[in-house]
C-alpha cells in the first residue's frame, strides 16, 4: 500500500493543471441542453482533443495518452478543480468508448473512436423504451436483417443528449422470435438517418435534455452491430458496469461540490441555520472523500490486474444520494433566496450553480438503473439473498 | 512507487491464517461461556493468538516484536470484530503496544517497561491504558500496571495503587472498571507537549482500533441476517425474497463498502504520518460507527422477534457495536474534530488533497 503519488504521477498532474489553466474558458458555457450550449461544448471537446486530453486512458493511436486508471483519476481531479465544462460526449467517451475498446473490431474502433475523441460525433444513449425501463429485457424495438443491412422499427425514450447528438447507441431485438435478454444486439445508429424522428422531452429544468426517438424503417449497415448479433445483453451489461462503476461519475465531481459546500457553509455560519446543516456539511465532505478512496481502491485493483466485483453496485446508490445531500444542504444554506434562478452576473455570483445542481441531483437515483433496482442487485448478487 | 491502494499478498495471507484460527476458536457458544466466568477471558486462547505472532506485530524488532505497521494489522482488527472476539487483542496490539513503544523509544521508561512489552508479546495483558477520553478500562482487573493521566500528564501506576470499581456493560463480553488513581503512587513519564502528543497518538490508535472492529462487526451482522432471512419462511417463501427486507440489508452493505477504504486510509495515515492522522482517523470512526449502528438496527429488524431475544446470537455483535461506537471518542467528539478542521480557512480542501499534502511521498515498505 502506498497512498502517495510517484514523481511521474505528480508531473502528470502538473501537466494537466497547466494545460487546463491555459485552456478552460473563463466564462461558464451555456447548458449543453441548448443548441448554442451544445455547440459550445462540442468546441470544447475539440479543444480537449487537440491537446490529446479527450480521453487519456485511450491508446495514443486513438487520440489518447495510454494512461492507467490512477492517472485518469488525477486527470479528473484536476478537471473538476479547474471548473472545466461538463463533457457533452460523456455517453460516448465514458460508456460506449470502453465497450468499443473491449468488443469492437479494429475497423469499428478506427471508424468511431477518433471521431468520438475529436468531438465530431457526439453520442446519445438509447436504452429505454416506453415499456422497457427498469425492465430492460422487455425491449421490443426491432432490427431486422435485410442483406448487408438491418432495418430498425420502434421507439426509444429518455435518450439523453439525443436532441442535438449525432449518433445513438442502444439495444435492439434482432431475433424476432426471441424473448427477454436473448436475441438482442447492440447497434450504433446515426440520428440523421432517413426514418429517424427525434422528439425532444423537456426535463425538470425546462430544457430538452432527453428525447423520444422514433425509428421508421431505418436502415443501418451490419457493420454498426457491436460485439456480434445476439450478444447485446452481455455487451450492455458491460456498459452498465462502466456507468455504475468507475467512469460515469468520477469522485472529483462530488469532492469539488463538497468543497464549494464547505465554503458556502463558512459564509453562512452567522445565519440562523437548521441545526442539521452542520452535520450534513461534514457528512458531504466525508462521503465525497470516501467515494474517492473507494475509487482509488478499485482503480488500484484493476491496475494490478484484478477485476471489479459485485460490490461495485454499491457506488451508484452512494454517489447519487451524496449528490442529493450536497445540494439539499446548499439549498438550506441559501434559505429563501435559493429558489431564485440566477439571471444576472451578480445573482450568479451570489447563488452559484446550486439550483441547477439541485434539480439535476433529483435524477441521480433514477437514471443508470434506479436505486431500488440497485438495492435488489446488491441484495441478490453481492449478499446472496434469495430471488424467489 | 506510485499510488497503490491494495494490500500485499503477504498481508492478505496472514489475515487469512489468523482469521481461520479465530473462526475455529471464537464461536458464539464459547463467547457465551466466557460470560459465566469471573474474568471473561480465555487465557489459553490468548496464548494461541500470541503464538501466531499477533500480539507483537506492531512492536519494533529491537524491542522483540515483528516491526510491522497498522496497515498490516488493520484487517486483523476487522476480523476480530467479525468474530466478536471478547479479549482486548486489538487494543493490546494497536494501542497499548505502540504507547509502550513510544515511551521506550523516547527514553521515558526503563527496564520495567521492556518487561511489560515482553509480557504483552506473550499474550499477557500486563498493562492497561486509561486514556482521559474513556470513562472505563475494559478488563482493567487483568493488568498489573495502568498507563494513566489527565491533560498532558502520562504516568505509570501499579494496579494496587488504583481503586477499580467494577461496572456492568450492556455487552456481557466486556468487563468495565472505573479507575480512581492514587497520585502519590504514580510515576510520571511525560508531560507538556510530549505527554499531549502521546495521548493524542494513543487516542487516534484507539479510535482506529474501534473503527476497524466496527466494520467487521457490521459485516458479520449482515452475513447472519442473510442466512436467517434465507431460511425463515413466511407466506410460503423465504422472508429474504421480499424487497423491503433486501433493501434494509443493502443499505447496510453500502455503508460498509464505503467505510472500509476510509478505515484503511486511517490505518495508513496512523502508520506513515501519525502527527496528521486526526482527520483520517475521525472520518474512519464516524463512517465505521454509522455502518455498524445501522447494521445493528436493521439486522435486529430483519430477525423479527428472534432479534429481540437473549437466545439469538446476533446480540453478541449488536451490543459490541453499541459499545465500541462510543469508546475512544463518540460521534460528537470525532465530528467536532472534523468540523474544526473543515472550518479552518487554510484547510486543504478539494479533490487534489484526498491523500493529504500533495507532496506526500513517504511510503510503507511492502
Amino acid at each position: 500500500m502506498n497512498l502517495g503519488y510517484s514523481d511521474s504521477q505528480q508531473a502528470f498532474r502538473e501537466e494537466v493543471r497547466d494545460w487546463l489553466k491555459a485552456h478552460v474558458p473563463a466564462q461558464a458555457l451555456p447548458s449543453f441542453d441548448t443548441e448554442e450550449g451544445f455547440e459550445a461544448h462540442r468546441a470544447w471537446e475539440r479543444t480537449l482533443a487537440e491537446g490529446n486530453w479527450g480521453m487519456v486512458t485511450w491508446p495514443e493511436a486513438y487520440g489518447g495518452r495510454g494512461c492507467d486508471l490512477i492517472e485518469w483519476l488525477i486527470f479528473e481531479e484536476e478537471y473538476y478543480r479547474a471548473g472545466a465544462p461538463l463533457r457533452v460526449n460523456q455517453n460516448g467517451i465514458f460508456l460506449l468508448g470502453p465497450t468499443l475498446m473491449e468488443y469492437g473490431t479494429e475497423e469499428q474502433k478506427a471508424r468511431f473512436i477518433p471521431a468520438m475523441a475529436s468531438g465530431d460525433e457526439i453520442w446519445a444513449q438509447a436504452w429505454s423504451e416506453p415499456n422497457a425501463g427498469s425492465d430492460m429485457a422487455a425491449i421490443r424495438c426491432s432490427a431486422t436483417r435485410d442483406g448487408d443491412d438491418f432495418v430498425i422499427n420502434g421507439q426509444k425514450i429518455w435518450s439523453t443528449r439525443a436532441v442535438f447528438a449525432d449518433w445513438g447507441f442502444g439495444l435492439f431485438r434482432t431475433d424476432p422470435d426471441s424473448e427477454r435478454h436473448h436475441g438482442l444486439s447492440k447497434i450504433l445508429v446515426p440520428l440523421n438517418a432517413d426514418g429517424v424522428t427525434v422528439r425532444p422531452i423537456r426535463q425538470l429544468n425546462g430544457l430538452p435534455g432527453f428525447a423520444e426517438i422514433f425509428f421508421d424503417d431505418v436502415r443501418v449497415p451490419a457493420f454498426n452491430v457491436l460485439g456480434g448479433e445476439g450478444e447485446g445483453w452481455r455487451i450492455a451489461m458491460a456498459t452498465a458496469g462502466f456507468e455504475r462503476g468507475l467512469m460515469l461519475r468520477s469522485p472529483a465531481r462530488f469532492q469539488q461540490a463538497a468543497k464549494r459546500l464547505v465554503r458556502l457553509y463558512r459564509e453562512h455560519t452567522q445565519d440562523l441555520l437548521d441545526p442539521s446543516v452542520e452535520d450534513a456539511v461534514l457528512r458531504c465532505y466525508m462521503d465525497a472523500e470516501a467515494y474517492a478512496l473507494s475509487t482509488y481502491q478499485t482503480a488500484s485493483k484493476l491496475v494490478g490486474g484484478g477485476s471489479i466485483g459485485p460490490e461495485a453496485s454499491c457506488n451508484k446508490i452512494f454517489w447519487s444520494e451524496l449528490d442529493l445531500l450536497i445540494h439539499e444542504t446548499a439549498m438550506k444554506l441559501l434559505g429563501a433566496r435559493g429558489e431564485l434562478e440566477p439571471a444576472t452576473p451578480s445573482e450568479l455570483q451570489e447563488l452559484g450553480p446550486w439550483l441547477d445542481g439541485f434539480l439535476f441531483a433529483q435524477s441521480g437515483p433514477i437514471y443508470a438503473g434506479t436505486n431500488e433496482i440497485q438495492r435488489n442487485i446488491i441484495a441478490e448478487r453481492m449478499l446472496g439473498m434469495p430471488r424467489k | 512507487m506510485g499510488m497503490d491502494f491494495t494490500f500485499t499478498e503477504d498481508q492478505l495471507s496472514f489475515v487469512d491464517a489468523v482469521r481461520g484460527m479465530l473462526s475455529q476458536e471464537v464461536t458464539p457458544e464459547r463467547i457465551r461461556a466466557r460470560w459465566d466466568t469471573d474474568t471473561g477471558v480465555d487465557t489459553e486462547f490468548m496464548t494461541q493468538v500470541a503464538e501466531l505472532g499477533v500480539m507483537g506485530m506492531l512492536i519494533p524488532e529491537t524491542l522483540g516484536g515483528l516491526g510491522l505497521g497498522a496497515t498490516d494489522f488493520v484487517m486483523l482488527a476487522q476480523a476480530c470484530g467479525e468474530m466478536a472476539v471478547p479479549e482486548p487483542i486489538v487494543e493490546q496490539v494497536l494501542v497499548v503496544a505502540p504507547l509502550l513503544t513510544d515511551i521506550l523509544e523516547r527514553g521515558l521508561g526503563g527496564d520495567s517497561l521492556q518487561a511489560m512489552v515482553d509480557d504483552l508479546i506473550s499474550g499477557q495483558m500486563t498493562v492497561a491504558v486509561s486514556h482521559p477520553i474513556n470513562p472505563f478500562i475494559n478488563f482493567g482487573d487483568r493488568s498489573n500496571w495502568v498507563l494513566a493521566g489527565q491533560g498532558e500528564e502520562v504516568c505509570l501506576v501499579a494496579r494496587d495503587a488504583v481503586a477499580l470499581a467494577s461496572k456492568k456493560s450492556v455487552d456481557p463480553s466486556r468487563r468495565l472498571f472505573e479507575a480512581e488513581l492514587d497520585n502519590a503512587n504514580a510515576t510520571p513519564l511525560a508531560s507538556g507537549d510530549v505527554g499531549a502528543d502521546l495521548w493524542r497518538r494513543t487516542l487516534n490508535r484507539g479510535a482506529l482500533a474501534t473503527a476497524a472492529q466496527l466494520v467487521g462487526l457490521a459485516e458479520a451482522m449482515v452475513a447472519q441476517s442473510v442466512r436467517y432471512t434465507s431460511d425463515r419462511a413466511q407466506f410460503g417463501r423465504a422472508i429474504g425474497t421480499n424487497q423491503a427486507v433486501k433493501h434494509l440489508l443493502a443499505d447496510v452493505a453500502v455503508q460498509i463498502e464505503y467505510a472500509k477504504p476510509v478505515v484503511y486510509r486511517a490505518a495508513y495515515t496512523v502508520e506513515v504520518s501519525p502527527s496528521r492522522a486526526d482527520f483520517a482517523v475521525s472520518h474512519a470512526k464516524v463512517a465505521a460507527s454509522r455502518a455498524a449502528l445501522l447494521a445493528a438496527r436493521h439486522c435486529i429488524q430483519v430477525h423479527g422477534a428472534m432479534g429481540y431475544t437473549w437466545e439469538c446470537d446476533l446480540q453478541i455483535w449488536v451490543k459490541r457495536a453499541w459499545a465500541l461506537a462510543r469508546e475512544w471518542g463518540d460521534e460528537g467528539f470525532h465530528k467536532n474534530r472534523i468540523h474544526e478542521w473543515l472550518l479552518q480557512s487554510n484547510a486543504l480542501l478539494g479533490p487534489e488533497f484526498t491523500f493529504g499534502r500533495r507532496t506526500l511521498t513517504d511510503t510503507v515498505a511492502a
